[in-house]
């Protein structure tokens, strides 16, 4: 793409994903200043960091196969007797790795 | 601008945090240079792109559907999907938020990705802390990120397969290990389980992120419906 006009479509794709991009960040944060602060909203805003995290965990460590469960588990597990989130991480990614170098 | 002491620490602890998962960021930024050198970006339009759009996945899917003539806007509808959660994300930090300006707000929220805001919203449950940690670890991951990129678009990839090494599990392994900061007591195990479930079963039915957005709304709303003293009851 080195014509001008194919070189402006390139900046108007990066430029209208970008846009789209932050508005969601900042649409988010916004938007939930107007919503009320008890009752039910209280209940949905404060369980939605967990809920979110939760949702980022469970498909992808479902995907990783049996390894990949043992070392969730065990990522678990550290990080509840140490509190330690740099040992617990490196913990689940070494059991991964040395699971796949092992073929499994 | 004049930083105080407490910024300052919370913007250098923001940036340490997240330098383990910002390794991982850094391999897959390589792979994903690669792919754009081959898709005919140059490295400056890969270089605005990460500092504009900031987004992991939603850029491998840009690359992935860069072929000319460039459909842009099937290219911007499907980063608005896959980038959906960050709707969700960016509701989620408005306690910590709480009381700063507009400006403050706008400037802030554009380096906020996945790896950072799950750090900060960690230690946001432990102790005091304001946005400059979110914004250090912003600044370590758009940092890796570039650098990943532009090393794989000069270079090729770094490494070529971050499976192997276990790297495409370091995302998972760093939810992981902070999910227990995120858990409050007995009346998160509903909308916990509500969450893993939909979360598994939207992943496998639906394309793209959609599962972290059904995971996440499902839950909070099982938490919002079913209160602990009894369903419907507020």
């Amino acid at each position: 793409m080195t014509s001008q006009s194919g070189d402006m479509l390139v900046w108007l794709t990066i430029f209208g994903a970008a846009g789209v991009t932050y508005s969601l960040r900042i649409g988010g944060l916004l938007l939930a200043e107007r919503l009320p602060k008890t009752g039910r909203f209280k209940r949905f805003m404060e369980a939605l960091p967990g809920t979110i995290l939760l949702s980022l965990i469970v498909p992808a460590a479902l995907a990783a196969g049996p390894i990949g469960w043992l070392a969730t588990l065990c990522t678990a597990l550290c990080s509840l007797k140490t509190g330690n989130v740099f040992l617990s991480m490196m913990v689940g990614i070494l059991i991964v790795a040395a699971g796949r170098w092992y073929g499994f | 601008m004049v930083f105080t002491s407490t910024q300052r620490q919370d913007l250098t602890e923001g940036f340490t945090a997240n330098l383990v998962v910002s390794a991982s960021v850094a391999a897959y930024g390589s792979v994903l240079g690669l792919m754009a050198a081959q898709k005919g970006l140059t490295w400056y339009q890969l270089l605005v792109m990460n500092l504009s759009v900031f987004a992991g996945s939603a850029q491998f899917v840009m690359v992935d559907m860069w072929l000319p003539p460039l459909p842009m806007a099937e290219i911007i509808l499907a980063v608005l999907v896959i980038n959906m959660r960050y709707l969700l994300i960016g509701a989620s930090l408005n306690p910590l938020f709480r009381g700063t300006s507009l400006s403050h707000k706008a400037l802030f929220m554009h380096l906020v990705a996945d790896e950072n805001w799950a750090m900060t919203m960690a230690r946001f449950y432990k102790q005091p802390t304001t946005t400059w940690f979110l914004l250090g670890g912003g600044i370590c991951v758009q940092s890796a990120w570039c650098f990943g990129t532009l090393l794989g678009h000069r270079l090729g990839a770094v490494i070529t397969n971050p499976e192997r090494y276990g790297l495409d599990f370091s995302f998972v392994a760093v939810f992981t290990a902070l999910v227990f900061c995120f858990w409050k007591g007995r009346q998160d195990v509903l909308p916990w389980l509500v969450a893993a479930v939909v979360a598994a079963l939207s992943e496998s039915l639906m394309p793209g992120k959609w599962y972290i957005v059904c995971g996440g709304v499902a839950g909070a709303l099982a938490a919002a419906l079913l209160s602990p003293r009894g369903i419907g009851n507020d």
